[in-house]
C-alpha cells in the first residue's frame, strides 16, 4: 500500500486585486500535504496567508497558480459535479460561531444542510441523521428546532462541527475554530475534535495563531510569515527545536512561567 | 489533559448568556400587538379591508348601491344640495348623498376602498417581486450585473416620476385602468426597495454562513434564496407595510388629478376631486373620503413604522 496523501498542495499562490495596477499576493507558493489521520497545523501572525490558504484547501477560492489533489486526483480547478464530490470529502468549520450559522435556520436545517444541498439521499431520514449527530457532538437532540442564538458559543460550535461531520467527509478544516471560544471551553471543543478524529478517521487541518492550541491537537505543524511556510515538520521538531528564527521568536513570545517565579513562590 | 468530554460544563440550562431570544417573527408582533396605537391602527385596516373584500354583502346591508340615483334625497331648487342637515345623513344614507344625484357616500366609500385597497396591494406584491429580485441580484452577484442595475435604478429615481404618470395615463386608451395604475406605480417603486434590498444582500452574502453554505455545497441559486432571502424577511415586510399607503396616497392623487380611476367607479381620490367645488356647502362629500384616505394611510404607517422599529432592534443576528 502506498502512503498517498489525503490532500496534497503543491506551489499554491493567491493573489488579490487591490487596485486597478495593484496586485496583492498573499500565498506565495505553499506546498503541504496531509495524511489519512493526521493532522496538519498551520499557525502565524494574522495577515500571514494562513487562512487564505485553507480558504484553497477547502476550495472556497481558487488560487491562482499551483496544484491541489485530493485523495489522488488533481481538484485545482475543478466544478460541478467534481467539485460536489470534493465538498463531500472536504468540510470546513469556520471561526466565529454565530456568523456561521444562518440565524434564520433551526439548528435542525443547518446541520442537514449539507446533505440538502449535496442532494443526499439518507437511511432513516435527515431528522434520524440530525439527532444521531448532535448526540456524537455533545449536544442535546431535543434542541434541533431551536436556533443558533440561543445557544452558547461553545455549543454553537458543536452545530458548525456537527454540520461539517453530516457528510461523513474525510477531512476537515478547521480555520481558527476555536479562536472565538474562551479557553475553558477552547480544551473541550479540542478534546471532542480529538475523539471524533479517532472514531471517525479523520484528518484535519487547524489554523490558529494560538501555537498552544497547535501544540494540543497537531501531529504536524506548518509555520507562515507574510505567505509563505517558513518551516514545518513534526509537532516535536517544530516546538521543541525549531531551526527558523520566525519559529523561534513565535515560541518565545508564548507566555510562560519563569522558574525563579515558581522557586520564589514556593520559597514564600 | 483531564477535561470532561461532554458538554456538561458550558451547558448552563441550555440556554445561552442572553440569548434566549428567538429571531424576530411571532415575539416581534406580541411586542407591538401591545401598543394602543397599533391596535387602533389595525382594528381600522381590518374595518376598511372588511368593507372591502364584502362590499356587495354590505351595501346590501346598507340599502343603497354605489352607482344608484336617489332623487328624493337632494333637493332641486337649491341646485341639487342634499335634503336634510349634515349632507342628508339619514338611516338610509349613513354618511349622507352627493349633490345633484344623490348616490349614496357610504356605498361609494365602501367600493372606493376596494379599487383603492386592491391597486396599492397588488402595486405593493409586483413592487417587492421586482425590487427583491432585482435588488438581491445586484447584491449577490456584483460586477456588471450589479452595475447595470444600478444605474437603471438612478434613472428610474431621477426620473420625474409624477409628470410621466400624468403623461403615459392620459395618453393611452381607457383600457384597464387599475391594471395600468398598478404596472405604473410599481415601475417608479421598485428602485426605493431595491437599493435597501441590495445593501442588505451585499452585507448578508460577506457574512461567514453564506461562505459556510458553499463550503456545504450549495449552488448560486440555493445561497440566494435559502440563505440570504429568509435573512431579508423582516425588511421586506416592513418596506411592503409602508410601501401599501404610499400607493393608496398616489392612486387618490393621481385619480383626483383624473387621470386615476375612471368615473363612475368610484375610488376617493376620484370622489375628493368630485368634492372640491362643493367644499362650502357641503363639507361632508369632501369630509368623509378625506378622513378615510388620511386614516388608512396614517393608520399604515403607524403599523409600518412600529415593525421597523421592532426588527431594528430585536433579534440578535
Amino acid at each position: 500500500m502506498t502512503r498517498q496523501p489525503l490532500l496534497r498542495a503543491e506551489n499554491l499562490v493567491r493573489d488579490f486585486r487591490t487596485g486597478p495596477r495593484t496586485i496583492f499576493r498573499a500565498v506565495k507558493g505553499v506546498s503541504f500535504d496531509v495524511a489519512r489521520r493526521e493532522t496538519l497545523g498551520i499557525v502565524g501572525e494574522s495577515g500571514s496567508g494562513k487562512s487564505t490558504t485553507a480558504r484553497m484547501a477547502a476550495k472556497l477560492i481558487e488560487p491562482t497558480e499551483g496544484l491541489l489533489e485530493f485523495d489522488g486526483v488533481d481538484v485545482t480547478y475543478k466544478a460541478g459535479k467534481a467539485l460536489r464530490d470534493f465538498r463531500g470529502g472536504v468540510q470546513v468549520v469556520f471561526q466565529d460561531p454565530y456568523s456561521s450559522l444562518n440565524p434564520r435556520h433551526t439548528v435542525e436545517q443547518v446541520i442537514s444542510a449539507p446533505l440538502l444541498y449535496q442532494g443526499r439521499k439518507v437511511l432513516g431520514g435527515r431528522r434520524r441523521v440530525v439527532k444521531e449527530s448532535m448526540e456524537r457532538v455533545g449536544l442535546n437532540p431535543d434542541h434541533s428546532g431551536r436556533y443558533p442564538a440561543q445557544f452558547s458559543g461553545g455549543q454553537a460550535q458543536r452545530i458548525g462541527i456537527a454540520r461539517a461531520l453530516v457528510v461523513e467527509p474525510q477531512l476537515v478544516i478547521c480555520d481558527e475554530a476555536v479562536s472565538a471560544l474562551d479557553v475553558s471551553v477552547q480544551a473541550q471543543v479540542l478534546d471532542l475534535l480529538r475523539d471524533l478524529q479517532r472514531d471517525l478517521n479523520l484528518s484535519y487541518i487547524f489554523i490558529a495563531h494560538d501555537l498552544a492550541v497547535v501544540r494540543q491537537i497537531a501531529h504536524k505543524v506548518a509555520v507562515m510569515k507574510s505567505g509563505e511556510i517558513v518551516e514545518q515538520g513534526s509537532r516535536e521538531a517544530i516546538f521543541d527545536a525549531p531551526r527558523h528564527e520566525y519559529t523561534q521568536s513565535l515560541l518565545a513570545a508564548v507566555p510562560q512561567v519563569d522558574p525563579s517565579w515558581e522557586a520564589a513562590r514556593q520559597a514564600g | 489533559m483531564a477535561v470532561p468530554s461532554s458538554a456538561q460544563l458550558e451547558e448552563v440550562d441550555g440556554q445561552a448568556p442572553g440569548g434566549g431570544s428567538k429571531p424576530p417573527g411571532a415575539s416581534a408582533l406580541k411586542t407591538i400587538l401591545r401598543k394602543p396605537s397599533v391596535i387602533f391602527s389595525l382594528a381600522f385596516l381590518l374595518i376598511v379591508t372588511g368593507m372591502a373584500v364584502f362590499a356587495p354583502w354590505v351595501t346590501q346591508l346598507s340599502g343603497w348601491g354605489p352607482l344608484q340615483f336617489d332623487e328624493s334625497a337632494v333637493d332641486s331648487s337649491t341646485g341639487g344640495l342634499p335634503l336634510g342637515p349634515w349632507g342628508g345623513i339619514s338611516a338610509d344614507h349613513w354618511f349622507g348623498v352627493e349633490p345633484q344625484n344623490g348616490r349614496d357616500i357610504f356605498a361609494r366609500i365602501v367600493y372606493g376602498a376596494r379599487v383603492s385597497m386592491l391597486i396599492a396591494i397588488c402595486a405593493t406584491a409586483l413592487t417587492m417581486l421586482i425590487g427583491v429580485t432585482l435588488g438581491m441580484l445586484a447584491g449577490f452577484a456584483g460586477g456588471w450585473v450589479d452595475a447595470v442595475i444600478s444605474r437603471l435604478m438612478d434613472f428610474l429615481m431621477a426620473f420625474p416620476a409624477l409628470i410621466f404618470m400624468i403623461a403615459v395615463l392620459s395618453a393611452v386608451p381607457q383600457g384597464n385602468r387599475p391594471l395600468l395604475l398598478v404596472l405604473v406605480l410599481s415601475l417608479f417603486s421598485w428602485p426605493q426597495t431595491a437599493r435597501v434590498v441590495r445593501g442588505q444582500a451585499m452585507s448578508i452574502t460577506n457574512r461567514e454562513f453564506v461562505e459556510a453554505a458553499r463550503a456545504s455545497g450549495a449552488g448560486r441559486m440555493t445561497l440566494v434564496f435559502k440563505e440570504v432571502l429568509p435573512n431579508l424577511s423582516g425588511t421586506v415586510i416592513v418596506m411592503a407595510t409602508l410601501a401599501v399607503p404610499t400607493f393608496i396616497a398616489t392612486e387618490a392623487g393621481l385619480s383626483f388629478l383624473g387621470v386615476g380611476v375612471i368615473p363612475p367607479t368610484p375610488s376617493w381620490g376620484q370622489m375628493i376631486a368630485q368634492a372640491v367645488p362643493w367644499y362650502a356647502s357641503h363639507p361632508l362629500f369632501f369630509a368623509v373620503p378625506g378622513i378615510f384616505l388620511f386614516l388608512t394611510v396614517f393608520s399604515f404607517t403607524i403599523l409600518g413604522d412600529n415593525l421597523q422599529k421592532v426588527w431594528a432592534s430585536g433579534g440578535r443576528s
